[in-house]
């Protein structure tokens, strides 16, 4: 019997090929970023300014950077902080924007009226600014910082779908029927409401990955990232700004692929859940 | 509803986001650590200096009183002064500053949005006409691709390839109209994957409708069919999200300025934030901010006029 994610007998078509690819793709990162500070063969803050701009070759596989630092090693670290600030952010993101939203769909009334309002603030504004203010004030980001910026307009997103779905499933006759046994609010809402809206988050959680991803690269292009030694919008902004060096355009591809891989694979496996889950949304972009 | 009550409602609840906005970065420059002033003028400034640009920046007074000066700016529209210069007889506002970049910002934007659905318009409609075949692949690949490419990556590219390996389009140093071409690509190319893929779906569904099988049968060209019957329907989603996405060149315009040190708003605010100038980020942040509102509201209504189903809703 041939693996179905999410397997019902209704007949729906299994995870496409891309989506595969996709979830493959993906995977790669996690297993990279998980043990990457252990297979890095050099330290990612060893500066050996004798060995500075190299080429790749056989001692250090990609390259080497302005400092003489090994860029292999570099983009494994730089895995890791990718993937501790992309998982916290839609973890707690999507966790947060759930409640809220569902919250908001279930009761209606002033909480709904209140959720809605903040929502449309933080959308009336582009979401990057936002956090390039917020990064802004702080003088030296830590990793932390950068989460807690990404994640004040971040929820808005899970809030939105969440929100969607209560306000039908609220009308559903098996929500009446728990209400009419005498199930309390809370116990509808964590029982009944929110596993019956978790399709269309899981799917906005993997394209979140890749949206994450994308502007903790932009922040620290800007030079507001965090202050960490190995991002791999640190690597890229360094790249673009060696980019005119005579045999080193390779280095700023490194980082940038390593982020075009993310990205891909997380909109390949979004694309391929969507059609998966929410037969409806098919080829929507 | 009527449309001028429509517009009224809208402009009352754009103005109450961009108030919002407002007071939200209001409240984080007031989160600083260290005093706003020492920020501005470094550690080595005179006493006669700091006080003035304390009674210049209002710091003097209270937190409400202070956002309620800055209210008083945005209305006799000079923002605020910058309360920077040396002098005190500078009369630069922050209005001003922002003014005399503001139109390079704009034109890229515009000129990156053309760009964008002049290129993503064909692609999506051949997409979707040659579903299936490698033409819709290739294209799903071409929008994939810009989709996944950050664009840190490839404003610097395009810029090594076409400016300084092929010398074919003029670079950062050139001031000609055609100085436009390079950075507007750049920005654009997002903005094009997407509504690329938008075109492609919104083609591919309206192609199975029954007024088009209706077109086809009464022998229109294909021509016809295609460009005046399922393009013009398939159009309005594309025309949605190609407006919610002008914010997005706005952010976008950060990126591809700093690359080509291009002048612009997007420039002014990385300089804003570099100088700890925060009158200037509260004043570039609260400009953002009511451009993404009008556009929105603009985007709403081209809808409705796309739309005659919309109007009466």
């Amino acid at each position: 019997m041939r693996f179905r994610l999410f397997a019902t007998s209704t007949g729906t078509p299994r995870l496409s090929p891309s989506a595969w690819i996709g979830l493959v793709m993906l995977s790669v990162f996690i297993i990279a970023g998980i043990l990457g500070p252990w297979i890095a063969p050099y330290d990612p803050t060893l500066i050996d300014l004798d060995h500075r701009f190299e080429p790749p070759s056989g001692a250090h596989w990609l390259g080497t950077d302005r400092n003489g630092i090994d860029a292999l090693s570099q983009l494994l670290w730089g895995a890791r902080s990718a993937l501790l600030v992309s998982a916290s952010v839609v973890a707690i993101c999507s966790i947060t924007g759930v409640i809220i939203g569902t919250a908001a769909g279930y009761f209606r009334g002033w909480v709904d009226e209140v959720v809605m309002r903040v929502v449309e603030i933080l959308m009336a504004f582009p979401g990057i600014l936002m956090n390039i203010a917020i990064v802004a004030v702080v003088a030296h980001p830590g990793l932390g910082v950068l989460i807690g910026a990404l994640v004040v307009n971040g929820w808005v997103g899970y809030a939105r779908v969440a929100r969607g779905q209560a306000l039908s499933l609220r009308e559903r006759d098996y929500i009446a029927a728990a209400r009419a046994i005498g199930a309390s609010h809370p116990r509808i809402i964590f029982r009944h409401v929110i596993p019956n809206l978790l399709a269309p988050v899981i799917v906005q959680i993997t394209f979140g990955v890749g949206g994450v991803i994308l502007i903790e690269a932009s922040l620290s292009f800007l030079g507001l990232g965090p202050q960490v030694d190995y991002t791999w919008g640190a690597m890229l902004d360094q790249g673009t700004s060696f980019l005119w060096r005579d045999g080193y355009a390779h280095y700023a591809l490194i980082p940038g692929l390593a982020i075009t891989w993310v990205v891909l694979g997380a909109n390949l496996l979004g694309d391929g859940l969507r059609d998966r889950l929410d037969p409806r949304q098919r080829g929507k972009a | 509803m009527s449309i001028g009550s429509f517009i009224l409602r809208r402009l009352g609840s754009g103005a109450l986001s961009v108030l919002g906005v407002s007071l939200l970065v209001f409240l984080f420059l007031h989160m600083i650590p260290g005093d706003p002033v020492d920020n501005l003028l470094g550690p080595d400034a005179t006493p006669d200096n700091k006080a003035r640009v304390e009674k210049c920046m209002g710091l003097d007074k209270s937190m409400p009183a202070q956002f309620v000066a800055f209210l008083g700016h945005v209305v006799d529209g000079t923002l605020g002064p910058q309360c920077r210069t040396q002098d005190s007889g500078d009369k630069r506002t922050v209005a001003g500053r922002i003014g005399a970049v503001l139109p390079y910002t704009v034109r890229l934007a515009i000129f990156g949005m053309l760009l964008a659905v002049v290129l993503a318009l064909p692609l999506g409609v051949l997409a979707a006409v040659r579903r299936g075949t490698w033409v819709d692949t290739a294209a799903t690949v071409v929008s994939l691709s810009g989709i996944a490419v950050p664009m840190m990556l490839m404003a610097p590219v395009m810029l090594l390839a076409f400016f300084v390996w092929l010398g074919w389009l003029p670079g950062p140093t050139d001031v000609g109209p055609a100085a436009i071409l390079l950075p507007a690509a750049a920005i654009a190319t997002h903005l094009m994957a997407m509504l690329s893929r938008m075109t492609r779906s919104s083609m591919v569904e309206v192609l199975g409708e029954d007024f088009v099988r209706t077109a086809r049968a009464k022998g229109l060209p294909e021509r016809t069919v295609l460009l005046k019957h399922a393009l013009r329907n398939a159009l309005l989603p594309v025309i949605t999200i190609a407006g919610l996405q002008f914010g997005s060149l706005l952010s976008g315009a950060i990126i591809i300025e700093k690359v080509f040190a291009r002048p612009g708003l997007g420039l002014t605010l990385l300089d804003a934030i570099s100088e700890r100038n925060y009158p200037v980020v509260q004043g570039a942040v609260f400009v953002i901010a009511v451009m993404y509102v009008i556009v929105n509201l603009l985007v709403d209504l081209a809808y409705g006029l796309a739309d005659p189903r919309i109007r009466a809703a």
